[in-house]
């Protein structure tokens, strides 16, 4: 007999249709390929309108701050003529305290749009702060399911504290223990309560984050006379990096370079009891970022709208001590105490402006609240109390979920790259992968897979016929 | 957070309960989850009287009513700061010094 668990996933495809608030089969061109860009713009929204609905749901318009310490600092150890100038987008300014507002504007929108009595997200991070908020503002019931606890009933203090804000908006929070079933769960409420999925990866969140995009692009055309040369986005399930490149591409800087920055996790599993309290980093990390850009549509809706691959010109990591570092350099330095998920991207920015020359200009796009349980000294109380070794020295040292070095000197900062050619060819395995077997790819699916990776259709055949020689 | 182990009806509590038993959950889930059952607490307003442990509905902000183990009365939140980690706390003095000298020597 079906377990409750298979029951309720043998009816995902009707939960999620009646849940999702739009029909994602007429987007869908062959077993490999998708019309992208007629799901992204089929909800009839144009970026002038999302920010219209923003404004109107106090979103966005946050301050762009150069930091002008922060910058001396990296001269004062780069080679000369080095050390280019650093600009943070302060996103933590949102009524939630992160970009994530920005998505969750353009949900509650659309559910409130379309009539639907309240939402639900699965979510441990900012997103939950974010949509419980926005619903508050709209009138509409919220219900966020966290994975909060391990097996012992020991929260991440920064999961924790998430529970707390949700709750503070009047969502109800389902606080969970570790495991995939939590999207399980979600099904059954989605079901029973026949609320608007508000996932993550719908086209209408994001879409909402074009607008920090574009933002960032007036806002230094404005301050420098150009866009930036360098946008430096936190990366995770890849909305942030998605949604500001299209947003910087719709005011006409082809030219910036966009970097996605995650914190390094590499060995610690993602669903596993024992290392979920491992780790100091909930989101912004490895974790996510990397199986998220080599596979998208393993997210809540049929079709990803966050494709970072077809965005990101770099992707750095960074290590858990060099981001504590930073978020504390950052707090001393500029007057700006955020939270250190968000400050992922600002420990790539500091690596790579000491290698640009001064005239460059490297924007870091967000930064998220802080406060008890989401802040550096209870992180690293947190991961002492797990046995994590705690220590000052080189972060080269660093080893996920065993050791967390702090860096003695900012020069210490080194931010390493990921082989994008590997992370494509890991895409378009999983790509040929979940389409039926034997099935051949069309020069139509070529195309695709092209633009899904950002590269050619002939560095794809390439790649398919190495897949298929071995 | 509160000492009290019998609520009333309308108090704000929390709830525990089980979704999967360990061998309902899904396949192919890392042993050391696997080996547990799934998990959830919520919070609501009580709709009787109960003690720590005994079964109990509660309604949820949402409206739902959602049955479950009692497990906290008035639940509150008791994370922190932490104490100031000995590894951060000079971070700060350090760079200051080192910008002040950066732009001494660059406006010699």
């Amino acid at each position: 007999m079906a377990t409750r668990y298979e029951q309720v996933m043998a009816r995902k495809g009707e939960i999620m249709k009646a849940a999702l608030g739009m029909d994602y089969a007429r987007f869908e061109r062959s077993p490999i390929a998708f019309d992208y860009e007629g799901m992204m713009s089929a909800h009839g929204y144009t970026l002038e309108q999302i920010r219209s609905i923003q404004r109107a749901a106090g979103v966005g318009l946050t301050p762009l701050l150069e930091l002008r310490n922060l910058t001396d600092l990296v001269r004062s150890y780069a080679e000369p003529g080095h050390g280019a100038r650093i600009f943070v987008k302060d996103e933590a300014a949102n009524m939630a305290g992160s970009f994530k507002d920005r998505r969750a504007s353009m949900s509650i929108h659309v559910a409130a749009e379309k009539g639907y009595a309240g939402v639900i997200a699965a979510t441990s991070g900012n997103y939950g702060a974010a949509v419980a908020s926005q619903a508050a503002r709209a009138g509409l019931k919220c219900i966020i399911c966290q994975e909060t606890f391990d097996s012992r009933h020991v929260g991440q203090p920064e999961i924790v504290e998430k529970s707390r804000i949700c709750e503070a908006f009047g969502a109800e929070v389902v606080q969970m223990t570790v495991g995939p079933e939590l999207f399980f769960h979600m099904l059954e409420l989605l079901d029973e309560t026949g609320y608007l999925s508000a996932s993550l990866y719908s086209p209408f969140g994001v879409s909402g984050i074009e607008s920090l995009g574009a933002e960032l692009a007036e806002e230094m055309i404005a301050l420098t006379g150009a866009p930036p040369t360098h946008v430096v986005v936190t990366h995770a399930g890849g909305g942030n990096t998605t949604g500001t490149a299209r947003g910087l591409e719709r005011m006409g800087a082809r030219d910036t370079v966009v970097v996605s920055a995650s914190v390094d996790l590499s060995g610690l599993h993602m669903a596993s009891d024992a290392d979920f309290n491992r780790k100091s980093f909930t989101t912004g990390h490895t974790g996510f970022g990397v199986p998220f850009a080599t596979w998208p549509d393993r997210a809540d809706v049929p079709r990803n709208a966050a494709r970072s691959l077809r965005y990101m010109d770099r992707y750095l990591t960074v290590t858990q001590g060099e981001v504590f570092y930073v978020t504390e350099a950052l707090s001393k330095l500029e007057g700006l105490e955020r939270g250190p998920s968000g400050n992922t991207a600002m420990a790539a920015a500091m690596s790579l402006a000491r290698e640009l020359p001064t005239e460059a200009t490297v924007v870091v796009q967000e930064t998220e609240y802080t406060g008890a349980g989401k802040h550096h000294w209870s992180q690293l109380a947190f991961a002492r109390a797990q046995g994590i070794e705690v220590r000052a020295g080189d972060p080269a040292d660093n080893a996920p979920g065993k050791t967390i070095v702090i860096p003695e000197r900012p020069e210490q900062i080194r931010a390493r790259d990921i082989d994008l050619t590997r992370l494509r060819r890991s895409y378009i395995r999983n790509a040929l992968q979940h389409a039926p077997a034997g099935y051949d790819p069309t020069p139509e699916d070529v195309v695709f897979l092209a633009e899904d990776t950002n590269t050619t259709p002939s560095a794809v055949e390439e790649i398919i016929a190495e897949l298929r020689a071995r | 957070m509160t000492d009290l182990i019998r609520c009333s009806v309308g108090n704000w509590v929390e709830v525990q309960y089980v979704l999967l038993s360990a061998e309902d959950r899904a396949s192919g889930i890392p042993e050391d989850t696997a080996a547990q059952p799934l998990r959830a607490w919520v919070k609501g307003f009580a709709l009787g009287s109960a003690m720590i442990g005994d079964e109990l509905s509660v309604e949820t902000m949402s409206g739902r009513v959602v049955r479950g183990h009692l497990s906290e009365i008035e639940p509150g939140y008791t994370h922190t700061f932490g104490s100031p980690p000995a590894e951060i706390v000079g971070i700060g003095r350090d760079l200051r010094t080192r910008v002040s000298a950066y732009r001494a020597k660059a406006g010699e």
